[in-house]
């Protein structure tokens, strides 16, 4: 079993705390994906599990076996892991070749060789590398290195890989293939995946489970539809996907935007838990029908045409909304009056 | 505009090679010429008759053992000190890192003049209080000797490696260390076949620049070896051609040395391309992170301990020994303080004519020829990287050779050449300091202002021409101010070895024209030991002063930008 359990987390840097009081179970065989944006502390995360640092407070386990533990003292080193891990620079080695690279960590586990050539060969194969394994990495491609550390990683068969921004180096085009790449090994060797990244559209792709991270503090867990449809907080409603965020107050059962008194009250309805009068409605800009009579008022400030999607930059009062619609979608002229509609919406306190 | 076929670049090319096929192409080609043609025909078979006469060959073997012993000797002390200063948790690292890079700055032939103070066999003052203290017949210590020589070189050698390897270290990608580690690797492990092998390239890089250092250098084997009549080539070089008074068969023995000299830095030039363009090494990467320290636990203090005593013995004893040498009264007394008086420096400074004469030539030598060199170097380096004419490949093989000639080589050519075999007579002038400086120091003009150029893209000096400025404006209003720092290095890199410069005014120097360092070493010659730690000692306080000179005005640009 290779559960990865995080009790109490915590990790400072001088003054800075760059991990506060973390608590996750990674489940066995899953695909997790821890997401932020830079300095959230993910990658300090990833490097307490990997064990290039030690905790402040706080313990990690895998299956039931302590790995770090702070009030202990106590830290397996890195290299007693047997996790696979890799790394945003591909950090190949120059000076072997590409055999020579996969075939490192079974050579420092002393197996025979016949079997560290099987299971190199093996590994090699599984990543395509077959054809250049006697090359060295510097007359290779930055997807082709890239490869070369996940069948590196994957050659000793972890249950545990770490995966720290592997992609944010690849073209956009290689990035999408490396991403199926990679699902599809974890499908057919079954290890548990833990995937840093700062993209929200390859974390969304990619996971099983993911998670938020802003300022060493966990925002959210769950699933990637669950994280898109249901932000727990303005913050990972902004950073998943596009946003519109239009501050609203509602009296005596009506809602008005605030700063419009003039435009008339919105078809919108205080979702429950909110107190106060003021609050903040989130949007996608896609949950936004127009139309041309009825609805929130506002002036088309500028269109722009973006291939299957139209994107309208609409003005009501001070605010402004992004909405995007099909292309085939009734048109409106930049200067014209349009009616707004929430489709789906979320409500988050005001600020 | 257009099909001009000859325009300012033309020019410029063409004056940067006549610059350098006057400076540096014809003074070694002369050295060729005058070793294997004789009468107008080619003769090798007289060079090898020379090789193989008893004191050439003794001197090439000499050469070789040196310059082999101490290639050895500084790796390893650069590559272990430089692994501790960015490898592990060594108390006072930073502090450490800057004190591994004083001995650089110590003029390797005042370091030798101390130690033949302190150990030479007989007079040595260490030898001494051994032998009074253990009660011994013989000396302990033979500082005089291959083996002497050999340490006192690696003393003042070993950052050439040591600058190389740290650099390398700090600038890996810790993640590539990291790889192998979460692949189940030791960190004994991990440095044998990760890092070690990663950090080749910047050992050898440093290696070799030690061996051609110590192939052309004239200071440490003539202080230490001549009386004791140990030669390397450059000391046989002087030898003959001094003991010859301007016998013609001596010069030709000493241009053929001179061209074994010329072979061997090229060899090893090349050799060091060869490493550095394998490319199979690039390990620096953009991000930085902190990378793997060993933690040395228990021999944490006792491996500071072992660096803070070398730095006392390899720096302080000989700057010290060097200090207090030159405020006797007479050479031989007891360090005492009725034995000592500051009359030495002031004479020195201020009455006699041979010093005065010798800081004042260094001086304004130096500062000509930083400032002529690095304006050359900055013309060829613009004519290099930043135009494309036909012809350059001519440029760029003469910019390669201020590279490849020692300092001893340099001389002999510029006095084949300014002798007045071409109508002009330098011989005995400061000129001809002057021109061979302009030689020893291209190498070091060109290297960093080609670097500051090259850093300078080519698109900022597009963008001002777009803007309406001319090629002389986007040259005056943008590029130079950009290379300003280059060249202010270059300056600074030249002006204060040439002040220390001893190898090739040794063999220029005329009745007036001393420099600083013949003076020193001529006084050591003649005995007058106390008067060349007198003259040393103030060398010394010159080079320090100039380095902080150097903090100041580099601190200050880097403030600025």
């Amino acid at each position: 079993m290779a559960t990865v359990t995080l009790s109490h987390v915590t990790k400072r840097f001088g003054g800075v705390t760059a991990v506060s009081d973390l608590n996750l179970e990674i489940r066995d065989g899953e695909c997790f994906s821890m997401l932020g944006p830079s300095g959230c502390g993910k990658t300090t995360t990833l490097r307490m599990l990997a064990g290039f640092e030690d905790l402040d407070e706080g313990e990690i386990r895998v299956g039931d076996r302590v790995f770090s533990n702070s009030a202990k003292r106590y830290y397996l080193p890195p290299e007693k892991r047997d996790f696979g891990m890799v790394f945003q620079a591909f950090a190949v080695w120059p000076h072997l070749d590409i055999f020579d690279n996969v075939a490192f960590p079974l050579q420092i586990k002393g197996l025979s060789r016949a079997e560290i050539q099987t299971r190199t060969r093996r590994a090699l194969e599984d990543t395509g590398l077959l054809k250049v394994q006697h090359a060295y990495p510097g007359e290779l491609s930055g997807g082709e290195k890239q490869r070369i550390a996940l069948a590196r990683a994957i050659a000793i068969n972890p249950q545990v890989m770490l995966l720290d921004e592997p992609l944010s180096n690849l073209d956009p085009k290689l990035r999408e293939e490396m991403r199926f790449e990679i699902k599809d090994l974890q499908r057919r060797l079954g290890f548990t995946i833990v995937f840093v990244t700062h993209d929200q559209a390859e974390a969304m792709a990619i996971s099983d489970r993911m998670l938020v991270m802003r300022d060493g503090v966990l925002q959210q867990v769950g699933s990637p539809i669950e994280i898109y449809e249901r932000p727990s907080s303005r913050f990972v409603f902004s950073f998943i996907g596009l946003s519109n965020f239009l501050p609203v107050a509602t009296r005596e059962g009506a809602t008005f935007v605030q700063g419009v008194p003039e435009a008339g009250a919105v078809a919108v309805i205080r979702p429950e838990g909110l107190s106060g009068a003021a609050w903040t409605l989130a949007c996608r800009p896609t949950h936004i029908d127009l139309s041309a009579e009825g609805g929130l008022r506002g002036i088309v400030a500028r269109r722009v045409y973006l291939g299957d999607l139209v994107e309208y930059r609409v003005r009501v009062g001070p605010h402004e909304l992004r909405i995007q619609k099909g292309a085939r979608h009734e048109a409106f002229e930049e200067g014209a009056p349009v009616g707004l509609t929430f489709r789906q919406y979320l409500g988050y306190p005001e600020g | 505009m257009g099909q001009r076929r000859f325009g300012t670049a033309e020019l410029l090319l063409l004056l940067s090679i006549l610059i350098l096929v006057v400076v540096v192409a014809i003074p070694i080609l002369l050295i060729f010429w005058n070793a294997f043609v004789v009468e107008g025909k080619p003769d090798f078979l007289r060079a090898l008759a020379l090789l193989k006469e008893p004191d050439t060959f003794e001197a090439l073997k000499n050469s070789l053992v040196i310059a082999g012993g101490t290639t050895v000797l500084s790796t390893i002390i650069g590559v272990f000190f430089a692994w501790l200063v960015s490898r592990t948790d060594l108390p006072y690292k930073a502090t450490m890192k800057v004190l591994f890079l004083v001995p650089f700055m110590l003029p390797s032939f005042i370091g030798a003049l101390a130690w033949k103070i302190l150990l030479s066999p007989r007079g040595g003052h260490i030898n001494r209080l051994l032998m009074d203290l253990f009660h011994l017949e013989d000396p302990v210590f033979n500082i005089m000797s291959l083996g002497g020589i050999i340490a006192v070189e690696t003393m003042y050698l070993f950052p050439f490696v040591f600058i190389q390897v740290s650099g390398a270290l700090e600038r890996m990608d810790p993640t590539l260390e990291e790889a192998a580690r979460i692949s189940g690797a030791g960190l004994f492990t991990i440095t044998r076949r990760i890092t070690l092998p990663l950090m080749m390239p910047s050992i050898l890089a440093g290696a070799l620049l030690v061996a051609l250092y110590s192939l052309a250098h004239f200071g440490v084997p003539a202080i230490l070896g001549t009386e004791r009549n140990i030669f390397i080539i450059p000391t046989k070089i002087y030898e003959k051609i001094y003991a010859s008074g301007g016998n013609f068969d001596a010069i030709r023995t000493g241009t053929m040395l001179s061209s074994i000299l010329v072979l061997a830095a090229a060899a090893i030039l090349y050799i060091q391309s060869l490493v550095l363009s394998s490319g199979r090494f690039q390990v620096i990467s953009g991000k930085s992170m902190r990378p793997m320290v060993l933690k040395l636990r228990g021999l944490k203090w006792p491996l500071l301990i072992l660096s803070v005593l070398y730095i006392a013995i390899t720096v302080v004893l000989p700057t010290v020994t060097i200090f207090l040498v030159g405020t006797l009264k007479t050479y031989g007394l007891a360090f005492k303080l009725e034995n000592m008086t500051f009359d030495n420096f002031t004479y020195i400074l201020f009455k006699w004519e041979l010093t005065r004469d010798a800081i004042w030539n260094s001086f304004y030598l130096s500062l000509a020829a930083a400032a002529v060199t690095m304006l050359i170097g900055t013309l060829i380096s613009y004519v290099l990287v930043k135009t494309k004419i036909r012809g350059k490949f001519l440029l760029e093989f003469l910019g390669v050779l201020p590279f490849s000639v020692p300092g001893t080589v340099i001389a002999l050519g510029v006095i084949l050449m300014w002798s007045g075999r071409f109508g002009i007579n330098l011989y005995n002038t400061a000129w001809i300091i002057f021109v061979a400086y302009i030689a020893r120091y291209m190498a070091f003009a060109l290297k960093s202002t080609s670097a500051a150029l090259e850093q300078v893209h080519d698109s900022l000096e597009e963008a001002a021409r777009a803007c309406g400025a001319t090629k002389w404006q986007a040259m005056k209003d943008v590029v130079l101010p950009l290379i300003k720092p280059g060249m202010v290095a270059a300056f600074f890199l030249i002006f204060l070895p040439a002040l220390r410069e001893l190898t090739t005014s040794v063999l220029l120097y005329g009745p007036h024209t001393r420099t600083i360092g013949v003076a020193i070493y001529t006084l050591n010659e003649d005995g007058e030991t106390v008067y060349a730690a007198a003259l040393a000692a103030i060398a010394l306080v010159i080079i320090m002063l100039g380095q902080v000179l150097i903090k100041r005005v580099t601190r200050a640009k880097i403030e600025s930008t």
